[in-house]
């Protein structure tokens, strides 16, 4: 991985999705490892068993859930993604669990299995309206007393319904449908003809992206795969080897650049065209 | 604290004339003896509105005389909405919103945010500015823990301490001045490195007071609480949280080390640079406030150590990604080159892409594991942002962590919790 995120047990990844599947079985619809991170789709109904199973199997020991996150995918049947995230301290390796529902079908509760649960269903409910079955407390967290709707649904809109504003009349503050001084205003930068459906012939063959943060129809999975192949994978270092400072051997490796901008020709940038008294130039805006 | 009783059920006698409950036909209150009076528990309402409250919490407490039997902390009232509004924006222009999260520690926030971008975008960050990073991240741990031990030692009562850190913080803040411009809303990390690069004199600043005026304050105050009869008795066995609760309540930070686990992202998930440092993790003993506040203390001393290490070790370079495509070409190339002009307006009105996937990036921020579960789906804003704060796993351990203590008592257990509202509630 080029990234510079975090480092956790990744080599463990293959590892885990076969222990998994050894522990969770039948209702583990997919298993998979994109970006270097495990995600496992659970169906909800295995999922208390599945978490319990993830928690407490040794080889997988994931003893904390760090977070519970909601996602709507508003053209999918069951168009909420609940991701629980864990974390194993053990074996410093993380995992995903996706569990998929719609409005009406309850996601079974894992406060049993984890306390901190509670508030994290609170807030999947609150924003997205998921229910979560056998959780003691589903009560609205983070949104209004007396809110009304799920607002991180894709289909709530930004702006809201209600607005409120203390009232000079009533001496206290009063809610009142949303009115835009200007209509929202929210801009398309995507242009058309770079989104095209359909690939070009010979299109194929350039299948990376020409720079990183071009748009490129690849899953950010397959252009790590594609980057780990082209470049050498280097050792990982161990924290206690020192760190050699200076005997890196070209400065692309260091990223160590000239002593001072102008004593010697600056490295070829195709941004920049030769000036020919590029030190004499004056400010910014001349 | 506005006292609030909550209404008590209707009582069995309505007057204290006997006459009158007589006529009636109800048992007279005058009657009762003191042994029929049945205390009820009551109800206080802490905040939202109240300094040890640490902004804008509300804490419903029932009190059984001057001890805590339930506590249902209501959080949101300072919610945002940052997660919406980060789907209607691009990755550029999402980033300064999570200065707006924990304000305390800005740089931290960002952190994660920018890690999870280049982790999608598979980008390399030149070395400089990884060291940068690292180097200010750790300077923002400083000027966090400053707040925190300060504001702690105050809700139980010290308050020279405080005035000294505030000192220091200030140090900091005009640091942060220097580096970014702003004092507290940076906008420094950019995707692919940071925004400029610092001038050599700011690095040698901060080097002379790393050696001179920090230890000096911090150590002068800390020798003040550190053995102080007072703070301890109000602090040692206060709240204590053993290392199953901890693991099972999802706590992380300086929370879970006191609880005696040596957890800390930067050592087992190390980013960045700092697999290069050397540093130790405090672990606290008994999981009690106590703990908490000195295992803060000693991580000021460890981040400092990695600050120094951090100004040793660090390279000339570029300080951000030479790809184009995501890091704009600086001002003066934009005035001769057609091709950086035309970069840098489309990374200001479209913006870079990310590809498809998703994951979860966390880094130690000062209060725990902070992370970002980005959604992309290859266009360039991101289709969800879920936001992990560190505040509300151990917002909601409240009840159980206060349960059997004194009503005084909460004011401590919350000031070494660490917890700011800009970060619960989003």
């Amino acid at each position: 991985m080029r990234a510079s995120a975090p480092r956790w047990a990744t080599d463990l990844n293959d590892a885990t999705i076969e222990a998994a599947r050894g522990a969770i079985g039948g209702a583990l619809t997919d298993a998979r490892e994109a970006v270097g991170e495990v995600q496992l789709s659970v169906h909800r109904d295995g999922l208390v068993a599945a978490l319990v199973a993830l928690r407490d199997t040794p080889g997988l020991e994931y003893q904390q859930l760090m977070e519970i996150a909601g996602v709507d995918y508003p053209e999918r049947a069951e168009r909420f993604d609940v991701v629980y995230n864990l974390l194993s301290v053990t074996r410093n390796h993380r995992v995903q669990v996706h569990v998929a529902t719609d409005e009406d079908h309850p996601i079974p509760s894992v406060t049993g299995i984890w306390p901190v649960a509670g508030w994290l269903e609170r807030e999947v409910y609150d924003l997205y309206g998921v229910l979560f079955e056998g959780n003691p407390d589903l009560r609205r967290i983070l949104t209004d007393y007396g809110f009304r709707g799920h607002p991180l649904r894709k289909d709530f809109p930004m702006t809201g319904y209600t607005e409120l504003r203390y009232s000079e009349e009533e001496k206290r503050v009063v809610y009142e449908p949303v009115q835009l001084a200007q209509d929202f205003r929210t801009f398309d930068f995507l242009s058309p003809w770079e989104g095209a459906e359909y690939v070009l012939p010979g299109d194929e063959k350039g299948a990376l992206p020409q720079a990183k943060g071009a748009q490129t129809p690849l899953s950010a999975d397959a252009i790590a795969k594609a980057d780990a192949a082209q470049t050498p994978t280097k050792e990982p270092k161990a924290s206690s080897e020192p760190y050699e400072k200076s005997t890196a051997d070209s400065s692309a490796d260091t990223g160590k650049g000239a002593a001072h901008p102008h004593a010697s020709p600056e490295p070829k940038d195709p941004d920049v065209l030769p000036t020919p008294n590029a030190d004499k130039s004056g400010g910014q805006n001349q | 604290m506005t006292q609030e009783t909550v209404a008590p059920p209707a009582p069995a006698t309505t007057t204290v004339d006997p006459f009158i409950d007589e006529l009636l036909d109800q048992p007279s209150a005058a009657e009762s003896t003191e042994g029929d009076v049945t205390i009820q528990n009551y109800t206080i309402n802490f905040g939202p509105q109240h300094p040890a409250a640490h902004g804008v919490l509300r804490l419903v407490m029932e009190l059984d005389g001057e001890l805590v039997e339930r506590i249902d902390p209501h959080v949101g009232l300072l919610h945002r909405g940052t997660e919406k509004l980060i789907e209607y924006k691009t990755y550029t222009q999402a980033l300064p919103y999570f200065d707006r999260l924990d304000y305390c520690s800005p740089l931290c926030m960002e952190h994660s945010f920018v890690l999870a971008i280049e982790k999608l975008l598979d980008l390399e960050v030149p070395i400089r500015a990884q060291y940068l990073r690292v180097f200010f991240a750790e300077l923002t741990r400083i000027s966090n823990h400053m707040l925190n031990l300060g504001s702690h030692v105050m809700d139980v009562g010290a308050m020279t301490p405080n005035l000294w850190m505030f000192e220091i913080r200030e140090d900091c803040y005009n640091f942060f001045e220097r580096m970014s411009g702003a004092r507290m809303h940076h906008n420094w990390f950019r995707p692919g490195g940071v925004h400029q690069d610092v001038p050599l004199k700011l690095l040698t600043d901060i080097a002379d007071w790393l050696d001179t005026r920090l230890p000096q304050l911090f150590e002068d105050a800390i020798s003040l609480v550190a053995d102080n009869r007072i703070f301890k008795q109000r602090n040692v066995d206060i709240a204590t949280v053993s290392r199953e609760d901890a693991l099972a309540w999802g706590f992380s930070g300086p929370m879970i080390r006191a609880a005696g686990i040596p957890w800390d992202l930067r050592k087992s998930q190390p980013y960045e640079v700092y697999d290069r440092m050397d540093f130790d993790i405090p672990v606290g003993t008994r999981g009690d406030c106590y703990d908490r506040f000195m295992v803060r203390v000693e991580e000021v001393r460890q981040s400092a150590r990695i600050m120094k290490q951090c100004l040793a070790e660090m390279p000339e370079g570029p300080i951000a990604s030479t790809d184009r495509k995501v890091v704009p070409p600086k001002r003066a190339e934009m005035k001769r080159s057609m091709e950086a002009l035309i970069h840098h307006f489309k990374l200001y009105t479209e913006g870079f892409h990310v590809p498809a996937g998703e994951v979860y990036v966390a880094t130690e921020s000062p209060k725990g594991e902070f992370g970002v579960y980005l959604v992309a789906d290859g266009t360039n804003k991101p289709y969800r942002c879920k936001i992990r704060p560190t505040a509300f796993s151990h917002l909601q351990a409240m009840d159980f962590m206060s349960r059997g203590h004194m009503l005084a008592d909460t004011t401590a257990i919350l000031g070494a919790m660490d917890i700011v509202f800009g970060e619960c509630d989003r």
